[in-house]
Order: C-alpha cells, then sequence, then structure tokens
C-alpha cells in the first residue's frame, strides 16, 4: 500500500511539472508578447509606451530564456510563492485563497444534489427492473448525460429566475445562490451515478447471498438496504471520486454562467486577461487537487473492501 | 431491453444521418443566409418565415443551427479521427514492443489521465488564442488515452496467438504483422469508443466555444449562439433554447448509437464505457 501511495505520488510531481511546462511552453508560444498584454492591462491601450512595456519586460523578467522564467518560477512556487497577478498587482496565492471556498461549497453542493438524485434513482431502478420507473430512470441518465451543462443552466435560469422569479441568477453567499449552479452540476453528475449505481445493484443482487438472504425469508425492502447496497456502494465510491475531478471541469463553465466567485471563473477569467501567473497556479492547483482526490479514494476503496489490493500492478 | 435499445440505436442513426444530410446540404435547406443580417426582423420569435426565430441582429437562427452542424460534425469527427489514430498507434507499440516502450507509452497516459482535461483543453485553446484550429487540437490533445488502453489490452491478448506466431516465422515485420494481422482485432472497440467520442467532442466544443473559444463571428456555431443569446433570455428564450436542443439531439444521438454498437460487438464491454478514464 505504502509503495503505491508513493508511486501515485511521483506520479503527481510529474504531472504538476508537465502540465506547468506545457503551460509556459504555450504561453510563449502563444501570439502576441506578454509584456505588452501587461502593460496594456495596467495602464490602458491609449496610454501606452514602448518605455513603458520595455520597463514591464525587465521587472517581471520575461527578457529572460523561457526555460530560466520556469526555473525562476518553479523555485518560487515551491517555496509557495506564486508570484502576482499581472492584471491586479495582488498575490496570486492570496486571489486564490479568497476563491477557493466557493468552489468547495459548490462542489460539495453539487455531489450531493447528485447523490440524493442518484442513490434513490438507481436503486430503484435496479430493484424494479424493467419496470416504468426503471425505463424513466434509464432515460433520464441517458438525457442527462448528452446534455450540455451550459444550456441546462440557462434553461433553468429562463424558468425559476425568468418566468417564476424565485431564485436570482447571481449572487454568492446566501443558500438560494447556491441552488441553480448545484443543481445544474448535480444532474449532470447524477446521469453518470444512477447509472453505475443501478449496473451494480444488478450485479449484487444475482449473489448467492442475496438467495440466502431471500430463503431466509428477510423482507425485499431489508435485503436491499443492509444486504445489496453496501456492497453496490463500492464501486460508486470510485465514480464519485471520478466526478469531483470532472466536477472541476464543470465549474469552469458553471461558474462562469452564475458568476460564482470561485477558482473555476478565476481560470477562465485569467486565461482571457492573459494573466499567466494567475493561469499558471491554477493549473498546477487543478492538477495537485485532482491527483490527490483520486489517490484518496484508492485508498477509501482498498479501506471499504479488504478483497482489493494495490501490490501488484494492474 | 434490448428491444428498447435497438429502437434507440436505430433513432441515433437516423438523426446522425439527418445531421449530416443538413449539414452537406445546408446551403439548399436554409430559407435565409445564415450571416446576412436585417435588423428590422431583429429578435422575432418563430413564425413562418423565421422557424426558429431571429436573433440580435435579425438572422434567422434555424439557417445559423444548420451551417451550426457543419461545424460541429466536422469538429466532433476531425477531433475524433485524430485522437483515435494517436490512441491506435500508441497502444498498439505499447501492447507490441512491451517492456520499456509499454512501461513509457502507458506512464504518458497516465500522465494525460492525470489531469482533468476539459481543463487542460481549455488552457491549451485559451492560450494558443481563439480558433476552430486550435480547439480542435486542444481537444485531440486530451481524447486519446482511452483508446490507447483499450487498443493495448486487446492487441496484449491478441499477440500470444498462434496466427500471429505463424505470420512471424513465415517471414513477416513487425509493422506488418500489427497492420495486418492485429489492426483488424482493435477495429470494433475502437468504432464503439469513437462513436460516443463524436458526442463528447461536440460536447466539449460546444463547451469552449460558449466560452468564448472556437471559431469567431459572424461564423454560426452552436455554443457561441448560446453564449450570445444569454443576454436576450429574458426578452427572446428562443435565441437560447434552439441551438441548445441542437446540441443534445446531436450528442444523444451518438450516445445512443454507441450504446447500441457496444451491444452488437462487444457484449463484454457492456456499461463500462461509462467509467471514462
Amino acid at each position: 500500500m505504502l509503495n503505491y501511495i508513493s508511486r501515485r505520488l511521483v506520479l503527481l510531481l510529474i504531472v504538476v511539472l508537465g502540465v506547468t511546462i506545457m503551460t509556459f511552453a504555450l504561453m510563449n508560444l502563444a501570439p502576441g508578447d506578454p509584456a505588452e498584454m501587461i502593460a496594456m492591462a495596467r495602464y490602458g491601450l491609449e496610454n501606452l509606451t514602448v518605455e513603458e512595456v520595455e520597463h514591464i519586460r525587465i521587472s517581471e523578467g520575461l527578457d529572460a530564456p523561457v526555460w530560466i522564467q520556469y526555473m525562476h518560477w518553479l523555485a518560487h512556487a515551491l517555496r509557495g510563492d506564486f508570484g502576482r497577478s499581472l492584471v491586479t498587482g495582488d498575490p496570486v496565492l492570496q486571489e486564490i485563497i479568497v476563491r477557493a471556498p466557493a468552489t468547495l461549497m459548490l462542489a460539495l453542493a453539487s455531489l450531493i444534489v447528485s447523490l440524493l438524485i442518484a442513490i434513490p434513482a438507481g436503486i430503484i431502478s435496479a430493484a424494479k427492473q424493467n419496470s416504468l420507473l426503471d425505463y424513466l430512470a434509464r432515460s433520464g441518465a441517458l438525457l442527462g448525460a448528452s446534455m450540455p451543462n451550459f444550456w441546462l443552466a440557462l434553461l433553468l435560469i429562463l424558468l425559476f429566475s425568468v418566468t417564476l422569479g424565485w431564485l436570482p441568477v447571481f449572487g454568492y453567499g446566501e443558500l438560494r445562490h447556491i441552488i441553480l449552479p448545484a443543481v445544474t452540476l448535480g444532474t449532470g453528475l447524477a446521469a453518470v451515478s444512477t447509472r453505475l449505481i443501478r449496473s451494480s445493484m444488478l450485479e449484487v443482487l444475482e449473489q448467492d447471498y442475496i438467495t440466502t438472504a431471500r430463503a431466509k425469508g428477510l423482507r425485499e425492502g431489508n435485503i436491499i438496504s443492509r444486504h445489496a447496497f453496501k456492497n453496490a456502494f463500492i464501486p460508486v465510491i470510485t465514480v464519485i471520486g471520478l466526478q469531483l475531478g470532472h466536477l472541476l471541469e464543470g465549474t469552469v463553465i458553471v461558474e462562469s454562467i452564475f458568476g460564482w466567485p470561485g477558482l473555476g471563473k478565476l481560470l477562465v477569467d485569467s486565461i482571457f486577461a492573459r494573466d499567466y501567473a494567475l493561469i499558471q497556479a491554477c493549473v498546477l492547483l487543478f492538477a495537485v487537487f485532482f491527483v490527490l482526490i483520486n489517490l484518496l479514494v484508492d485508498i477509501l476503496y482498498v479501506y471499504l473492501d479488504p478483497r482489493i489490493r494495490y501490490e501488484k500492478k494492474g | 431491453m434490448s428491444v428498447f435499445k435497438n429502437k434507440l440505436t436505430l433513432i441515433g442513426m437516423i438523426i446522425i444521418l439527418l445531421l449530416l444530410c443538413a449539414a452537406i446540404f445546408a446551403p439548399v435547406l436554409t430559407p435565409h443566409n445564415p450571416n446576412t443580417q436585417c435588423l428590422s426582423q431583429a429578435l422575432k420569435g418563430p413564425c413562418s418565415d423565421y422557424p426558429c426565430g431571429t436573433d440580435e441582429f435579425g438572422r434567422c437562427i434555424f439557417s445559423r443551427i444548420i451551417y451550426g452542424a457543419r461545424v460541429s460534425l466536422a469538429i466532433g469527427i476531425a477531433v475524433t479521427a485524430v485522437s483515435a489514430a494517436i490512441g491506435v498507434v500508441l497502444g498498439m507499440a505499447a501492447g507490441y514492443y512491451g517492456r520499456a516502450v509499454d512501461e513509457i507509452i502507458m506512464r504518458i497516459v497516465d500522465i494525460f489521465l492525470a489531469f482533468p482535461g476539459l481543463i487542460l483543453a481549455l488552457v491549451v485553446a485559451g492560450l494558443l488564442g481563439p480558433g476552430i484550429g486550435n480547439v480542435m487540437l486542444a481537444l485531440a490533445l486530451v481524447g486519446w488515452m482511452g483508446y490507447a488502453r483499450v487498443v493495448r489490452g486487446t492487441v496484449l491478448a491478441e499477440k500470444e496467438k498462434e496466427y500471429i506466431e505463424t505470420a512471424r516465422s513465415l517471414g513477416a515485420n513487425d509493422l506488418y504483422i500489427m497492420f495486418r494481422h492485429l489492426l483488424p482485432n482493435v477495429i470494433a472497440p475502437v468504432i464503439i469508443m469513437a462513436s460516443v467520442g463524436i458526442g463528447y467532442a461536440i460536447l466539449a466544443a460546444a463547451g469552449l466555444s460558449f466560452l468564448g473559444l472556437g471559431a469567431q463571428p459572424p461564423t454560426a456555431v452552436w455554443g457561441s449562439m448560446l453564449s450570445d443569446g444569454k443576454t436576450y433570455l429574458q426578452t427572446a428564450p428562443h435565441l437560447t433554447i434552439f441551438p441548445g436542443l441542437a446540441i443534445l439531439v446531436t450528442v444523444l444521438a451518438f450516445n445512443f448509437l454507441g450504446d447500441g454498437l457496444r451491444d452488437l460487438l462487444d457484449p463484454r464491454l457492456k456499461d463500462k464505457a461509462w467509467n471514462r478514464g
């Protein structure tokens, strides 16, 4: 197990180096002069002079070769110093720390929404296989998996904000603000989880110990809740882990639509502003978060199901 | 069960055929030029002249959706073809040569899988600058790993079989064995993955163009039509409803097709493809 964890941590290191090097290379391949962009962001288009651009080039270290710039950045990043936002001038780390709670809250709320839908839907769908409810759940899951989340967000706004006037479109801080973004992200996740819980439940319901439980005369509800669901839920844990990663992807678009002040919106804004220091830090953070979540899920998996061992490579 | 599935597969195929026809014959099928502005007709709801209404410039939404199908399908097919090609070549090399080659390629796969794909695509496309080409490049870059894994697995199982041994003893070289004997074995799973993959690529591309990457105005693209429409959500919801419906129906059709093909070509893979990555 320790061996496995250390291998994964090495992978984390490689991933972080890989994506940051790639981001760095892309920044330098991209059209446009970074120094000029920063100058434009700070002083506006009218007041732009060649001297100011050159001044920024030197003060931001943009005149050095790319790989020196990267080593310089890496050395600072390792000490927790991600530089300053090229646009606002604030420390990047501070900006990220300010934004992180919003994204974590949204991710958690979406996960809760998705499980509230997927667990009952998946169980009923499996317990009453081929019934009307099963078809409904499966059609819903198919629909949800193909639904563009940005469109769903707009439809929800159209219904609940514009037409009914029940919920606000923008805002942050109160419960009613998180409902629409969390439902948008949560239903997409629920589509995948429902399918998985269903097939996992179906598999477990065919096991001998379920037949035994039935033969003992246990009530069907009891069998499903106490014997089947516990075992069926183990693979679901993995998917929840994978989903957390995909939640990150979802937050990028959903946060932009709802003006949710989280990391996803920060990343999109920084890409459009070409705020290189901020982009680098976001990319690094997303990589660390994604790999750690997956590692955590794998460890949890072993803990929940003692039959699983990671000693041998798959 | 199978009736449900087969019907859906058929529906998926019909929708995809209709979409292809719409994309190919767009100039004949559209009532208006997709880029002609007619400000006196701006923001009209659906009517007999404009089946899906008009946008803020008085352009026909229906015509723009039809032309948008060209862009969407082109992106979906091109991205998937490139991803699949990369995946097949690398997966086959990993499975066939084994040892160091296998180790290196599969570790690269791990690295790519250890980062959320859409975010990587967003960063790549965003930094390279807006444009369809950059979006396609970014999506292909993050889409090949699944193919590589499946192809490697299949090749690993297949290369030990006797006919490969026979081919080798008859003097066939590695490339010949890979492309003549091993490739046919991987075609079925690759096609299944590709049909779902096209839908996924269309969805991802729409998301990126919704954010403002992808094709630039005035090109009609579903994703950017949606993001233009959200300004007028209050007064003209048809700007939002119809392009979104087009994306949903298209992605749904490719998912139906993928599901059906999976059952048809490889019953063992059932439900496995949902565990993406």
